[in-house]
Parts: structure tokens; sequence; C-alpha cells
């Protein structure tokens, strides 16, 4: 038995380094944006030249990215609202409307997953030339909906799944409508993963490329912009400074999330503890 | 409109037809008109000719007969179904040691590492593309690294847009994906199954290869899958690392919406790669269902 041990502790402990291996692996390729947008050359190439800000300097007066960044804000954000208004909606209803028609929809939700970017971006780009519109912020809005929609659905679906069931059946008994139970009792309680599910969801429209590609008119989103940059050597170590206040941006955003999440499940307990059936 | 109308409350459920409806209207209009109605206008357009408007003309089946007549659209669907392959298969493996290690070993450190696994999940795919491009390219950081360090006097070409930069590129702009579903899998196996199979003598490799690795195996499904079809529509990595001998289908795809402007045929190709999809779903499921699927 305890030979037993001995040999899955070593195990562990190789497998321990094979994980920091493939951590450097994952991260490794990404921190070289940070670290090359502080060197003093055009080209991202060893040896280093020396520290200088001014790459970053050059992102300030730029027109053209200050355009481009306000349009991802403003996209992100109502794209991730309604996102998170679906997702609320589309995941408490296949949980608590046993009916077919809320499953369906629940399932149908979740497709995108199973659909590349490439075909989403080129249905909508005919959905939205049909109906007139064409290639536009709303366009790109409703894209993204679409991006985020199997993530918010699963953020709270998970959510709402953790909710003991007890809690709802006592506000239904004690006469609250559907409603009210709903806005009142099971709203607030997934509170921290809604908040979650609207960063995930204005952290992928933020950095969505694939279906933006095809649905901006005349306004690119900052990836688009980014791309526009790629063709031209001269800006590259611009792109990079840009891509590190991006990837910072994008961290910061994530582990707030991620925080939102897990804090939000201890309340859940909690309030089930507290009231036991 | 009226398929959300029809939802029936059953006796159980003393919900007013009101709450129903307004708390199904938003992710009904979402997934009927724009996922539903959307991928029926694409199979719509796929059997149309093109004569420069929107919708084409007349009806036909002559987009497919050229797909499937050109040896071109073979090669290249073929080339994006073993690179989607290869990039699969190397994400899956390389994964499936740091899922058993967060199942199994991790201990108080698990939580800090599953948010580090899945972090650059949640960062510019394009930035993680991008940043490949610079390792790989002629005056790039890996050629440059190597001559520092005075492995290489001359600086190479053969990195940069070759399939195996972008089997690489997409492998590591994936590999976020696979942990998670493998590491749900091998989380939820009873520990009184791996407790019975060394209490009944098994070695520890023999317990991995007759119990965890086949209750894992839906989660190793699932991974593939979420790895394999981005992947096989990709066009954003083989226009950027992988040059014109990695053209895949989803480059092919975005040309026809763009620069080569022939919608209907465009369509068509979209159909043959959800085809293809639909063929991978459905081997998926059934590999599954014979490993006793528990999702």
């Amino acid at each position: 038995m305890s030979a037993a041990r001995t040999e899955a502790n070593a195990g562990g402990r190789w497998l321990g380094a094979y994980v920091l291996a493939y951590l450097v692996f994952l991260y490794l390729p990404i921190l070289l944006i940070p670290l090359f947008s502080f060197n003093d050359s055009i080209q991202a190439a060893f040896p280093l030249h020396g520290f200088t800000l001014q790459w970053y300097a050059t992102l300030y007066g730029n027109p053209a990215l200050s355009g481009a960044l306000a349009n991802s804000l403003v996209i992100g954000t109502i794209a991730a609202s309604g996102a998170t208004l679906c997702g609320i909606t589309v995941s408490y209803m296949d949980l608590y409307g046993s009916s077919p028609l809320a499953a369906a929809i629940s399932a149908i939700a979740r497709l995108p997953i199973l659909i590349p970017g490439v075909i989403v971006g080129i249905s909508l780009l005919i959905l939205v030339n049909l109906v007139g519109f064409g290639p536009s912020r709303i366009a790109i809005v409703l894209g993204h909906i679409l991006v985020a929609l199997p993530t918010t659905v699963v953020v709270m679906r998970s959510r709402f799944a953790a909710i003991p069931k007890t809690i709802r059946e006592a506000a239904l008994d004690l006469g609250a409508s559907d409603w009210t139970t709903f806005r009142r009792v099971m709203l607030p309680l997934s509170l921290p993963a809604v908040l979650s599910a609207f960063m995930l969801a204005f952290l992928t429209s933020f950095d969505e490329f694939i279906v933006v590609f095809f649905l901006a008119g005349t306004e690119p989103t900052l990836p688009l912009y980014i791309w526009s940059q790629l063709r031209f050597p001269r800006s590259l170590p611009t792109v990079m400074a840009l891509g590190t206040a991006i990837l910072v941006v994008s961290f910061i955003i994530a582990a707030l999330a991620e925080f939102l999440r897990h804090r939000g499940l201890g309340t859940a307990r909690r309030a089930a503890a507290a009231n036991p059936a | 409109m009226s398929t959300i109308a029809a939802g029936q409350s059953l006796p159980e459920s003393r919900s007013s037809p009101a709450f129903r409806f307004a708390m199904l209207l938003p992710g009904g209009l979402v997934t009927f008109f724009l996922i539903l109605f959307a991928l029926g206008l694409v199979l719509f357009l796929a059997f149309r000719g093109n004569d420069g408007s929107l919708l084409g003309a007349g009806l036909t089946v002559a987009n497919f007969a050229t797909v499937a007549s050109d040896p071109l659209y073979w090669t290249v669907t073929l080339r994006s179904l073993v690179i989607a392959g290869l990039v699969t298969l190397a994400t899956v493996v390389t994964a499936y040691p740091v899922a058993y290690y967060l199942a199994f070993h991790a201990g108080r450190r698990r939580g800090l590492l599953l948010f580090l696994v899945t972090l650059p999940f949640w960062t510019s795919y394009l930035l993680r593309v991008f940043a490949w491009k610079i390792v790989l390219a002629y005056n790039g950081v890996l050629n440059s690294a190597l001559i520092e360090s005075g492995i290489w006097s001359e600086p190479t070409l053969a990195f940069l847009n070759t399939p195996a930069a972008v089997v690489v590129t997409l492998a590591h702009a994936y590999a976020p994906f696979a942990i998670l579903p493998i590491y749900v899998a091998l989380d939820t196996i009873p520990k009184s199954l791996l407790e019975a199979a060394s209490d009944l003598g098994a070695k520890p490799f023999t317990s991995f290869r007759r119990v965890v690795l086949p209750n894992s195996m839906p989660g190793v499904l699932a991974a593939a899958l979420v790895v394999f079809v981005p992947t096989v529509g990709d066009y954003v990595t083989p226009a950027m690392v992988g040059g014109p001998a990695s053209t895949m289908i989803g480059s092919l795809i975005q040309s026809e919406f763009g620069k080569a402007n022939d919608w209907p045929f465009g369509a068509a190709l979209s159909v043959c790669v959800m085809l293809v999809i639909l063929c991978v779903v459905l081997v998926a499921r059934g590999a599954d269902r014979r490993f006793g699927s528990r999702t």
C-alpha cells in the first residue's frame, strides 16, 4: 500500500512538472507581445534593444484607434446586455418552464458551439442584407449576441441549477407570482452569476474577430483595426502596445468574472442552509 | 411568433401566459430568427444560381456539382480535415494529463490552476495568432533566438507559411478549450470505482487503462468536438501564418463572400462543411454511447 502511494506521489510530481511546462507553452507566446511592446526596435526579434514607452505614446491622439475603441465598447456593452438577458430567460425557462419549447430554445441557443464562426458570419451577413440594414453596428451586435449566447446560457443554467429547489417552491407556496418569484427571489440570488455572464459576454464581443469580419460596415471594431494595421510592418510595435493594453484589460475582466462566479455559489448555499426545508 | 405562443403550460405549473411569453420571447427570437432562419437562408442560397442579386436566381444543384467535380475543393477539404484532425489530436492528447492532474493531484492548487488554464480562453484569438506570427517570422523571435544562441547561423524561412505553422498555432489557440470537458469527466468519476479497482488488485496503470480512461471518454469526445468545429472552418490562422499552401475550406468560403463574390457558391461550400461536422458529431455521439454516456 505504501509502495503504491509512493509511486502515485512520484507520478504526481512528474505530472506536476508537465503541467508547469504546459502552462509555459500556453503563456509564453502571449507574453512575447508585452515584452516586445517595450522594446526599442521596429522588429520583434532578439537581442532586445532597450526599454522604451514610445509605442504606447503612439496610441494617444490616434482618431482611427479611439474610434474603433469607442465602437468596441458600445457594441460590447449592448451585445453583452442582450446575450445576458437571453441567457437568463432561456436557462430559467429551460429549468422551470416545463415546456418542450423552452427546452428546444435552450438546446438551439447552445448550437452555435457546433457552427464554425465563418458560417455564423456569412449566415448573418445574408440575413442582415435581406432585412435591409446590411453590414453595420446593429449587424455586429446581433452577431455578438449569437457568439456569446452559449456562454451566458451555460453560466446562468449552472447557477440556477445550484439554487436549492425549495427556495423557489417556498416563494410560490407563500403566494408569490411567477414574476415576483423570478424578480425578487431567483434573480437576486443569482446576481453574481448575472454579472459574471455579462462580463464574459462583453469580453467575447470585445475580442471577437471571425464573425465581425463579415458584419462590419464603415466603422471597425478594435480587432478589425488591429487586422488592418497588420499589413504595415512599421505599425507592428504599435499593434503590440495596443495588444498589451487589450490583454491586461481582458485578464482583469476575466479574473473578476471568475471571482464572481465562485463567490456567488457560496451565498446560495448559505441561503439554503439558513432556510432548511 | 405563433411558435412561441404555442408553448402550453402543464398542469403543475401555475405560471401566467404573459410571464411565459415574456420569458420565452428574447431567446425565441434569437434562436429561431438569428440561428435557424439564418442557417435556413444559407441552405436556400446554396441551391440558387449566382446572378448578382442577394438571393440568387433559379433552383439548381450546379454549386454542389462544381464542388464535387473540381479536384481543388477535394484537396482543400481534405487538407482542412487533416489539419483540424491533427490539431484536435494534439490538443486533446496534451490536455489530458493536465486535466488528470487537476482532477486527482492538484489539491489546494486546483482552483488557481483551473483559473490559469482557462484564462487564455478569454483573451483575443487574433492576438494569440498574431503572437505566433512574430514567433515564426523570418526576422522573428524564434529565428533570432536560435542565431543569438549560436545554434543556427542563418535565419530560415522554414517556419512561417507552412501547414505545420497552422497546426501549431491552432493547437495553441484552442488548447484551453480541451482541458475543461476532460477535467469535468474525470472529476465526476465516482471515487469508489477507483478504490474498488485498487482493492481488487489492479495496478495503477491497469486501473487507469480499464477504469479511468473509458469513464473519461465522454469528456474526451466533447473536448475533441469543441476543438474540431472551430478549427475546421478557420480562415484567420491560414491567412496569417499559413501561406498559399495551407488554404483551408474557411478561407474559400470567406473569399466567395468577399473578393470572389459568388454567395450561392460560398453557401454551398458552407453546407458541405456543416454536413462534414454533422457526420463528425454523429460519429462522436455513437462513440459516446458505446462508452456509456453520463451526460
